[in-house]
């Protein structure tokens, strides 16, 4: 009798498990990968199942873990820092838009500067990173900074010890600015860093740390971070020859400024883009999708809220947040040129 | 509830060898655990050590887009952050032991001895956030310039205490570690000091013996197993401690002849770059890494188990 009993209770808690996990199914949509987006998706979900949709349940396990789940079938979008080439999107049968926009800043410590007070050009920041240039106090540095009184502290170059696509972003600005950096090092998601002086951080928090606590350290994180810690950041010549300071309307500018359209799949760096008020280093992080998904209505409710995270009110939320948002004329581009191809019908 | 004799010893005859065909069981699992471990490891490190041959152990090339690896970077900076972390438990961790054990007052004795063990069970990584954030400035500040202006003069083992004063680097890895592996050893030499017949000790003393004489001709003698043992347990620590080394180490992945210099060990490397990993050489190379941790792990185990017997031989037969 006991034993009939004990039976009867575990087959209905079974059958309870197996109801809850398809409503748990049907009203969650499942995305995996860049862990640099993951705060405002985050927020973006919350906000988007405010308004009745379902929720987002988002794995920030890496950009290349992102790449390999949604080629795996496993989630209904993958999210990757490092756009994925338009052949490798083909063969694969999915599409690749910008959601969400981002900039890397160059930082530094060095006593008694303000943020924004020392002015960089990409052929100096690669020859630091490259090793040629040892101290602050080098003349390729005070000639673009003239009337500051730089010290003759020796440089320490900070740069992600994992691989990242922040650090992808910044070799590819590297790589286009300067041959000897694009024939000695390229570009990618981890490099061979060739300073002799160079020290590793684990993430933006890692390299965040080491140069608050690393006199005469550069290192270079994204926005969010360098703001949240009051880092000494640096202005940054653009491709129009201007100085910039590092600001969200300035990661729009450059994704605003560039032709989306020349590069198929939409896999573009935004380094050294054109515009005048453009930031050198920013950066998209992209969503993939299948063009023929197998859950059709999960991709609808992904797009949905894409579409809301797109909004004003979403804008408003990414900005919050630190983060740049997709500029309105990019928006239009991906809706009409991306998401046509996707069937959820 | 009658049973007879036989049945009573039948059924505990059954009890016996389930028990012993479960215990057995037990212990074989750890056996194929060890084996399935290797087999992975080294299946999924053979096509870089295929492609790369021996080399890939002495070379010191890691360029990740070029897919040339070579492990002696991460090899060369775990045994020498544990070597120089074992310098400086080993000693401090005897001391501790000692006066736990032979000097401090019976009251105090608790006190200290759960300090100690306390350490033991604060995870690697508050060690590592305590490494960056508290020991690091210091030690940039203090600590290194002052090895540098008086050891760093030293003619040949000078260049060992040269270079920028950046806190973090292999020095300031090896000094966590040694603070990490200390309580280990302390516990352990503890232990087994404590297990020295107190009638050995009682007659060394009356015959006008010293502290320090008693320790070093009768106490290290009778536990000289047991510290050995302590030793390669805090070593073990020390050579795959991953989240404290990875915070402190500078994971540069170089070599410089200086201590201040930033380098990276095997198991920094490894969480560093094991998530982004792509398949192919770099992932096969991770592997090769994690192989080369589990031999050298395996060649000082059998150094120690050889050091053991020798010392059993030297001793003649022990009852």
């Amino acid at each position: 009798m006991g034993l009939l009993k004990l039976l009867f209770l575990s087959c209905g808690i079974v059958i309870t498990g197996l109801g809850f996990a398809n409503i748990a199914s049907s009203a969650e949509i499942t995305g995996a990968g860049a862990s640099f987006p993951f705060p405002v998706y985050s927020k973006w979900a919350e906000a988007f199942k405010a308004t009745g949709g379902p929720s987002l349940n988002y794995q920030s396990i890496g950009s290349s873990g992102g790449i390999k789940q949604i080629k795996a079938k496993t989630v209904d979008f993958g999210a990757t820092d490092a756009p994925l080439s338009f052949d490798d999107l083909e063969a694969s049968g999915l599409v690749q838009f910008p959601a969400i926009l981002g900039g890397v800043v160059p930082v530094l410590n060095l006593e008694g500067f303000k943020p924004g007070q020392i002015k960089m050009t990409g052929e100096v920041l690669a020859d630091i990173y490259l090793g040629n240039i040892l101290v602050w106090s080098d003349k390729k540095i005070a000639a673009l900074n003239p009337g500051l009184n730089l010290p003759t502290t020796p440089i320490t170059v900070v740069h992600r010890a994992d691989g990242s696509g922040t650090s992808a972003i910044f070799t590819n600005y590297l790589s286009k600015i300067s041959p000897e950096w694009k024939s000695k090092v390229g570009e990618g998601a981890a490099v061979k860093w060739p300073a002799t002086s160079s020290v590793g951080g684990k993430g933006n928090e890692g390299v965040a740390a080491n140069v608050t606590r690393l006199k005469g350290s550069i290192g270079y994180v994204e926005w969010a971070y360098a703001k949240s810690n009051k880092m000494t950041y640096m202005q940054m010549k653009n491709a129009a020859g201007k100085y910039i300071i590092p600001d969200d309307p300035n990661f729009s500018a450059a994704a605003r400024t560039t032709d989306w359209s020349k590069t198929p799949g939409m896999g573009v760096y935004l380094t050294n883009a054109a515009g005048a008020d453009a930031w050198p280093i920013a950066g998209a992080s992209f969503i993939l999708i299948y063009k023929n998904p197998e859950n059709k209505a999960n991709v609808a409710q992904v797009l949905k809220f894409f579409e809301f995270s797109f909004s004003d009110t979403g804008d408003k939320m990414a900005l919050d947040l630190d983060y740049a948002p997709i500029p309105d004329n990019v928006v239009t581009y991906i809706q009409k040129n991306v998401w046509s191809q996707i069937n959820t019908k | 509830m009658n049973m007879t004799r036989s049945q009573v010893a039948r059924r505990q005859r059954i009890q016996d060898s389930v028990f012993q065909y479960s215990t057995q069981f037990f212990a074989v699992t750890v056996l194929i655990a060890l084996l399935g471990i290797i087999i992975s490891l080294f299946k999924d490190a053979w096509p870089a050590l295929h492609q790369f041959g021996f080399g890939f152990f002495a070379s010191t090339e890691w360029d990740i887009i070029g897919g040339e690896f070579g492990g002696f970077v991460p090899i060369y900076g775990t045994v020498v952050t544990s070597f120089i972390a074992l310098l400086i438990a080993v000693p401090l961790s005897f001391g501790i032991a000692v006066f736990l054990t032979e000097i401090c007052p019976n009251r105090l004795r608790r006190p200290f001895g759960t300090a100690v063990e306390l350490l033991a069970a604060v995870p690697s990584i508050i060690y590592g956030m305590f490494g960056l954030f508290f020991f690091v400035p210091p030690f940039a500040e203090y600590v290194e310039p002052a090895l540098a202006g008086t050891l760093g003069q030293i003619p040949v083992i000078g260049i060992l205490f040269s270079g920028a004063f950046n806190g973090i680097g292999i020095l300031c890895a090896s000094l966590i570690l040694a603070m990490m592996i200390l309580p280990f050893i302390t516990s352990i030499m503890r232990d087994v000091f404590d297990i020295v017949p107190p009638i050995l000790k009682e007659s060394a003393y009356g015959i006008g013996c010293t502290t320090w004489e008693v320790i070093c001709r009768i106490v290290l003698p009778y536990t000289s197993t047991g510290v050995i043992g302590g030793i390669m347990l805090g070593l073990g620590r020390a050579l795959g401690e991953t989240m404290a080394v990875t915070f402190v180490i500078g994971n540069a992945h170089k070599i410089s002849p200086s201590l201040f210099a930033a380098g990276s060990s095997i198991a920094s490397t490894l969480a560093n770059e094991f998530g982004e990993a792509e398949a192919g050489a770099h992932l096969s190379s991770l592997f090769a890494l994690g192989l080369s941790l589990f031999i050298i792990t395996l060649i000082i185990l059998s150094l120690a188990k050889f050091m053991l017997i020798r010392m059993e031989k030297a001793k003649g037969v022990k009852t």
